[in-house]
């Protein structure tokens, strides 16, 4: 399935939890709490969604179409029965990849402005 | 802790909280098994509530965001029903609202005093006859004998003139006692009040707040200050408060009352108003009680002038006229009925979008919506309707507010104005908008049950009998509460037709009145002021258009008490009975400057005066109540102090205003009287018949009366034909204020008539078709339509008839011997619901007449 232009532009630039969540789902499909924890770790900890925030987005993601709940699911042994799956689709891929060009974007302006990230 | 999560997990939407709640729980409790010890604990919790408030709250506002959008859209898609609706509400809350607030104010609101519950008039009252004022003897032993009152007060309301600083000026005020205005709780803004020696003195004055800003400049330094009332020097000694209006809002000063040994003695001299505070914990029954028990032994003591003499009390709060009472809430009904139909006709509007958008709602609910918010949704449009109802309904409000203030009687002691009262439009909204839920709701309710599906497969076939019958009894009541307003109207309308075709007795057009209150002692002589009367009254005639002028104690309609006994052959005269007159002193030409016919004899002459023989001029019922088959001229009676030989007999005049009988007439001449007595009959209103328009005539009589005397104030110029309309100005106000509401009335009942018919015919068009494609006429069609609508109208018109009867009998005392069962006013009402009716059934029926019926069949 194709999407255009438009339909992607319109969702930019993404709430950074949502941003998050398609980055965590793009490796693989997850539960819930597996995204939280695949967030936490990547972030180093930085970024901790709650479940009410993590949901809310999820909610609003199956209803643009960036995610879907997994049909196939994991091998038995690490399936967890009581848990949704989700996996992010077509568009929430193309729609991920326009985010990172335009924060790649952003970050190529600041540098060429001379801007450089503060060091520690 | 977990069960404090799963618990607060129901602040989430219900819609949310099913599809996520176990995920969400499952999350938590993952992370919470991580956590060990007690801060570990505290921290969790922290987060539990940090995470599913703010998130909560966000997911309500996102589907209120959602179904505010839906239901803009959806009304937009429906204008009639959108603007239909609001209109609806908007009057049923407006007029509510109007009514409610300019009712509480008048009838409920508590007198500005502190503890208003405790003040109450006390009166003199003869069975049968009702109440007097009190006289100075029976108002002393209530003060000796009764210990149900922490204080007694008098006042006696009069008027004077005001001179001493720039123009005279003709005031309202009231004489009272040393307790009166402290026994109200009131303290004056500055100054003092009065003493008992200020009492004996009888020269100090306190001045209202207006009077204060407008005659004395607001000048702080007014205590002290020398006033002249009716010609007396005065010391202004305070200033009340600007929310102090007493007896009447319009009441500028306050002098004392005082009294002599000799006032005392004549016991049947009542001029006192007595208030009372009553004691803490005493009832009104039991002051009542005491205050007659006093009558009785006062009875005893002076069993001639108190005969049958007892007491009455009645909270000051009590003491708007039976008239303006009833009326407010004749208005008060009529109000309700309109809310009633606004609910009733929002109900229906609603049932009839209901039954339309099931299909709607069934394929909203098939796709997967839940009944939750499907409920929602119906809620948020209900309450959008409500809401704008509601800010139209207060427009509403606002302009109708100041005019049905007009309504409220200005004796009321309470100086401000109604305005519209926040609690009485929260309930009129609460009212619509719980009407607009109950039917909003229960057929989305009832969509969001299983065999809603039925709907989708049935396409428009399904009826939704039971919805139709609900509808069709709402039109019903509409019908009727619509025929109560309009036979209520109807009513009014003809007791108003009845008193403008009362004749008055004197012909009202091209008279001007104007009155010269003469001030006491100057004038106390008859001599006098009969030098005042002639000097005025000659240069009048003298002026060019004015074919007569004279003067009297009071006009008629504009004064109807001056009331006074008559004694014939030494008759005694019997307090409870009718052996009384209205008491007149005329100048000469008073008969032929009002046009009172003289039917026979002569009218009062000059020639009239304290060296003749006193004389009398009596009116047609007079001579009918005493001398019937006799000839009256030449007989004598005794009226105002002396014996008096009836030299004339005059037409019967309506002294008492147009709906009220009057007592009989007595005029004497105003040269007749002993000096110093009958002070209130004493001549001061002046009537002059003139072909030259009023405009031209004041500034000639401002002059003349200038010229007569510099220091004598003119007031209350007006016409006759004004006093006579402002007698009836009450009765075309409220008639226009019941009319108006019951065209709202019929309108809304029309518009539930047809809005109930053109949703039967849409439903029906299949039906309706197959009629025709089985040879049913056109006419015939129309026929059913109507019939139905009829039957409707017929079904709410009967219990109507009923209800309107009973409205009418409880508004008797309005209705100026109007029967309640008036037979014009009950077939014009019915007539108007059967014309909004057929008016109603006219387009639907038209629009059924011309039903395809192949496309009709084809449909769906």
């Amino acid at each position: 399935m194709s999407h255009t232009r438009d339909e992607v532009d319109a969702l930019l630039p993404l709430p950074p939890a949502t941003f998050h969540i398609l980055m965590s789902l793009s490796d693989e499909d997850r539960h819930g709490y597996a995204i939280i924890q695949d967030v936490l770790v990547r972030t180093e900890g930085e970024l901790r969604l709650s479940p009410g925030t993590l949901y809310r987005s999820i909610q609003r993601m199956l209803e643009q179409g960036l995610v879907v709940e997994a049909r196939t699911r994991p091998a038995p042994a690490l399936d967890d029965e009581r848990r949704r799956y989700y996996s992010i689709t077509a568009f929430g891929t193309a729609v991920a990849r326009a985010e990172m060009r335009r924060l790649t974007q952003l970050v190529r302006l600041a540098r060429a402005r001379g801007l450089t990230p503060e060091t520690t | 802790m977990m069960r404090f999560y799963r618990t607060l997990l129901r602040l989430y939407p219900a819609s949310f909280r099913d599809e996520y709640g176990d995920e969400l729980y499952a999350a938590f409790a993952a992370r919470h098994s991580d956590v060990r010890g007690g801060a570990g604990q505290l921290t969790m919790f922290v987060a539990a509530l940090a995470d599913v408030i703010p998130n909560a709250v966000a997911e309500h506002l996102e589907i209120l965001r959602y179904d505010l959008r839906y239901t803009w859209r959806a009304l937009r898609r429906a204008p009639a029903f959108t603007v239909t609706a609001v209109l609806v509400v908007a009057l049923g809350v407006g007029a509510n609202t109007a009514a409610f607030s300019v009712a509480d104010f008048a009838l409920l609101r508590p007198l500005p005093f502190p503890h208003p519950n405790q003040l109450v008039k006390v009166w003199e009252s003869v069975p049968g006859y009702g109440r007097y004022e009190f006289s100075p003897g029976n108002y002393r032993d209530l003060q000796a004998g009764a210990t149900s009152f922490s204080a007694l007060g008098v006042y006696v309301p009069t008027a004077m003139n005001l001179s001493g600083r720039g123009d005279p000026l003709r005031v309202e005020s009231a004489a009272v006692t040393a307790t009166m205005l402290p026994l109200l709780g009131v303290q004056p803004a500055f100054g003092r009040m009065f003493t008992v020696a200020d009492t004996v003195a009888g020269q100090s004055v306190i001045v209202s707040n207006s009077l204060w800003r407008t005659y004395f400049g607001a000048d702080e330094s007014v205590i002290g200050a020398h006033v002249s009332l009716d010609g007396k020097s005065y010391t202004v000694i305070g200033v009340m408060p600007a929310t102090f209006g007493f007896p009447t809002r319009t009441t500028a000063l306050w002098t004392t009352v005082g009294f002599a040994a000799g006032d005392f003695d004549d016991r049947g001299n009542n001029y006192l108003k007595v208030v009372g505070r009553l004691k803490p914990g005493v009832t009104v029954e039991r002051a009542l009680s005491e205050a007659n028990l006093i009558a009785a032994q006062a009875e005893r003591r002076y069993p001639k002038d108190n005969e049958h003499v007892r007491a009455s009390v009645n909270a000051l709060s009590d003491e708007m006229s039976q008239r303006a009472r009833l009326l407010l809430i004749a208005l008060c009904g009529a109000t309700l009925c309109i809310l009633l139909l606004a609910c009733a006709n929002l109900a229906s509007l609603l049932l009839a979008r209901a039954s339309s958008r099931e299909r709607e709602i069934a394929v909203r609910a098939a796709l997967g919506a839940g009944r939750e918010r499907l409920v929602r949704q119906v809620v948020t449009e209900s309450l959008m309707l409500a809401l704008l109802g509601g800010i139209a309904g207060v427009a509403l409000a606002v302009v109708a507010v100041p005019a049905l203030a007009r309504l409220v009687p200005s004796t009321l002691p309470v100086n401000e104005q109604p305005s519209v009262d926040l609690r009485v439009l929260l309930f009129a909204a609460a009212t619509i908008a719980l009407t607009g839920l109950a039917f909003g709701i229960v057929p989305a309710l009832r969509a969001g049950r299983a065999d809603s599906m039925t709907a989708l497969r049935d396409g428009a076939r399904a009826g939704g009998g039971r919805k139709q019958r609900v509808r069709a009894a709402l039109v019903s009541v509409e019908v009727m509460a619509s025929l109560v307003l309009l036979v209520a109207s109807g009513l009014l309308v003809r007791a108003m037709l009845r008193i403008e075709s009362v004749d008055p007795g004197i012909e009202t057009s091209d008279v001007l009145t104007a009155r010269t209150a003469l001030a006491w002692p100057k004038y106390a002589e008859p001599l006098v002021r009969e030098r005042f009367y002639n000097t005025v009254l000659s240069d009048l005639r003298a002026l060019p258009g004015v074919s007569g002028a004279a003067y009297a104690s009071f006009l008629p309609i504009a004064m109807g008490g001056g009331i006074w006994p008559v004694i014939i052959n030494g008759r005694n005269l019997d307090r409870n009975g009718a052996d009384k007159a209205s008491l007149r002193l005329i100048t000469p030409q008073y008969f032929s400057t009002l046009r009172i016919p003289l039917l026979r004899g002569r009218d009062v002459a000059e020639t009239d005066d304290a060296g003749h023989p006193y004389t009398a001029v009596v009116s047609q019922s007079f001579v009918t109540r005493y001398w019937p088959r006799e000839d009256p001229i030449g007989k004598r009676f005794t009226i105002g102090l002396h014996e008096r030989t009836i030299v004339g007999i005059a037409g019967d005049v309506r002294v008492r205003g147009l709906e009220i009988e009057s007592e009989p007439q007595v005029y004497v001449p105003s040269q007749q009287v002993d000096s110093g007595s009958l002070v209130f009959y004493t001549p001061k209103d002046l009537v002059i018949r003139s072909s030259s328009s009023p405009a031209t005539l004041i500034p000639e009589l401002r002059r003349i009366v200038h010229e007569a005397d510099p220091q004598q104030p003119l007031s209350d110029v007006r016409t006759m034909d004004d006093i006579v309309s402002t007698e009836t100005a009450p009765r075309a106000s409220q008639l226009r204020v019941l009319a108006i509401l019951a065209i709202i009335a019929l309108l809304l009942s029309g518009v539930g008539i047809h809005g109930l018919l053109s949703f039967t015919v849409s439903q029906r068009t299949q039906e309706i078709g197959v009629r025709m494609a089985l040879g049913a006429e056109t006419r015939e069609i129309v026929g059913m339509i109507m019939r139905q609508g009829l039957t409707l109208a017929l079904l709410g018109a009967v219990p109507g008839i009923a209800l309107a009867y009973a409205a009418g009998r409880a508004m008797q005392a309005l209705l100026a011997g109007v029967s309640p069962s008036d037979p014009v006013s009950l077939t014009i009402g019915l007539c108007l619901c059967v014309v909004a009716t057929v008016v109603g059934c006219a387009r639907p029926a038209l629009r059924a007449a011309r039903v395809d019926p192949i496309s009709a069949l084809r449909s769906d």
